[in-house]
């Protein structure tokens, strides 16, 4: 049995499809995210897995349980923590935990027992008794994380788990969940626009936009699909790269290469290993470099290759047709002054 | 899931407690209003010839069940304006994904803002001693409980059920208004029923708070428009029908 199988579900909003026929599993025990920029479906999709909307068409099962059918038995599986805070703040912490804990009928002694249990993991039982109102945006976040596994739930669904906390709150979040999932051997999903999360927490990634699932596979896997690293090398003076581009042209190890204002990217595989290859051959062809700069394929490549491909692909407008203007405007790549031009350093023309 | 989860409203019912007990200004602030208006109708209108009084009842005897039962309204609102809040802080959902029927959910909201809205009217029944009211005996303050449970419950039923049918406390605080005061004047609290025109007079009849009125007067000044036990029994009634409906339009509140 799946902890998750989705069997293509749709919702419509007035003739708006927020999450447009999808289909997929999540496994016992895995760490699934689901990565998508903002109003990309996933939160309606996560709201429809969790029974608080129901599906326009399709359907899924969590935990062996249909969502439109087995309402109670889905909740009674899930936990769940919100996007947007979902406490009570004139309670204490453990009052907002032994609130949850009647709702979800456990009898008193499981009640104490897992209260304490919970606190301890994500470190509030010091502040047990302050009322809620009281915590930093950490320590909620914290709390309605203790409060999703309270009732120890076969799966645990967290939207946008780590949204406005500081670098270090969300490290230590980025901890607690993954010794949840490892630990507690509990399946969990993910929703995140944070690249950088999906990649050190998923086991497998999904990338949503407009409602479809464009990508999914193991971070690892999504970045080896964009294929090779970039070596991006400056040239002293206006060296012209043409020779170096002829030396490259016989080169097996080097997939792609363009000019740059103030030099060459050049796609190879195997990075470390070709990187002398590569400083040689252009200094056999009298190039005088001034820098090198690697770069390995992130899964913002792949997430930025993957949602303006399908931005471009229908007919949008708003924020996403922005988003097409400018990642097409950097795939020109006439502008690299700057540090952040991973973008336009992976090439879109002949992409596996 | 059970349609009625004692332990889930038992847990509702804690929490609505704590947050009343633990916010003094929400206590006397829903005190305030009524409070006023004892005082001024009370000493204003004192000696006053307001007819259709019995002759033998001072008007502040008469005022004081009709002001109690009118913090009963504003139960109702704070009821409704609780689960919109809710709403508002996305508490709500925490409630709406738990595994317990909406019954339930309602049952609870129910018990704790019943709760809240008889301590405030005993409250305001305490404070109306000093100021002259008596109570024509100590054996009719237990039956007063009973009016005073029953006239909660189908107040707060009300709220619930006109809160869910709005999506921000902001459009509900303003309606809320519009429909308190038609049901506070239409009620026989501040005067007697018989001076309305007869077309207005049935609306009244049709209003559970007249009941709830008529019956605390006949039980604790001893003078009243209809038997107490048809009071009674109208308040049965309205509570078990607001409970009814209360439940029914909940199912439909969705949480996103």
């Amino acid at each position: 049995m799946k902890a998750i199988h989705v069997d293509s579900i749709t919702k419509e909003f007035d003739g708006v499809t927020a999450v447009d026929d999808l289909s997929f599993a999540v496994e016992r025990g895995e760490l699934f995210g689901l990565l998508g920029p903002n109003g990309a479906g996933k939160s309606t999709l996560i709201n429809m897995l969790v029974t608080l909307l129901p599906p326009s068409s399709g359907t899924a099962s969590v935990n062996g349980h249909d969502i439109r059918s087995e309402r109670g038995a889905v909740r009674s599986s899930i936990g769940i923590v919100f996007q947007e805070p979902a406490l009570d703040e004139e309670l204490t912490g453990a009052e907002n935990l032994a609130f949850h804990s009647r709702l979800y009928g456990q009898n008193r002694a499981e009640r104490a027992e897992r209260i304490d249990e919970v606190l301890a993991l994500v470190g509030l039982s010091a502040e047990r008794d302050d009322p809620v109102g009281t915590y930093s945006g950490g320590m909620k976040r914290r709390l309605e994380i203790a409060r999703g596994l309270l009732h120890e739930p076969a799966v645990l669904f967290l939207d946008e788990p780590t949204v406005g906390l500081d670098v270090r709150t969300r490290r230590d979040t980025w901890e607690y969940i993954q010794r949840l999932n490892e630990e507690a051997g509990v399946s969990i999903v993910l929703t995140t626009h944070y690249i950088e999360e999906a990649d050190h927490l998923c086991d497998r990634v999904a990338i949503v936009d407009d409602g479809d699932i464009v990508a999914m596979d193991s971070p690892s896997a999504l970045k080896a699909s964009l294929g090779g690293d970039v070596v991006a090398l400056e040239f002293v003076s206006d060296d012209d790269p043409t020779a170096l581009f002829d030396q490259l042209e016989g080169q097996s190890w080097s997939r792609e290469y363009t000019a740059s204002d103030d030099g060459v990217r050049v796609t190879v595989d195997d990075v470390d290993a070709r990187i002398a290859d590569l400083v040689r051959l252009a200094d056999d062809t009298g190039i005088r470099i001034s820098s090198v700069d690697l770069r390995e394929p992130t899964l913002e490549n792949v997430f930025l290759e993957l949602t303006d491909r399908s931005a471009a692909g229908s007919d949008r407008n708003g924020a996403a047709g922005d988003q097409t203007v400018m990642a097409s405007g950097d795939q020109t790549g006439t502008a690299l002054e700057s540090g952040d031009d991973r973008s336009s350093a992976v090439s879109t023309e002949d992409q596996p | 899931m059970k349609l009625v989860d004692p332990q889930a409203i038992y847990g509702l019912w804690l929490r609505d407690t704590k947050r009343f007990l633990r916010s003094p200004s929400r206590i006397v602030g829903s005190l305030a209003m009524p409070l006023l208006f004892l005082v001024f109708m009370g000493f204003g209108f004192q000696g006053a010839a307001i007819p259709g009084l019995p002759e033998d009842v001072d008007y502040l005897q008469y005022l004081v069940p009709g002001i109690v039962g009118f913090t009963m309204l504003f139960g109702a609102s704070f009821a409704g304006l609780s689960i919109l809040a809710d709403q508002d802080v996305g508490f709500l959902k925490e409630i709406l994904v738990a595994p317990v029927s909406r019954t339930s959910i309602v049952l609870g909201r129910i018990a704790g803002g019943s709760t809240t809205a008889l301590v405030q009217a005993l409250l305001i029944l305490g404070l109306s001693i000093p100021l002259g009211f008596a109570p024509v005996s100590l054996l009719s303050l237990p039956i007063a409980a009973i009016f005073l449970v029953l006239l909660a419950i189908t107040f707060v039923g009300f709220g619930i059920a006109l809160a869910s049918q709005f999506s921000d406390s902001e459009g509900f605080g303003l309606i809320v208004q519009f429909v308190i005061f038609p049901l506070f004047f239409l009620s026989g609290a501040l005067y007697p029923l018989e001076g309305l025109p007869s077309s207005v007079r049935y609306l009244a009849y049709a209003n559970p708070l007249t009941y709830g009125v008529d019956g605390l007067r006949g039980v604790l000044v001893g003078t009243s428009s209809f038997s107490v036990w048809l009071d009674l029994g109208a308040l049965v009634v309205s509570s078990a029908a607001m409970v009814a409906i209360g439940a029914a339009l909940f199912q439909r509140v969705e949480a996103v």
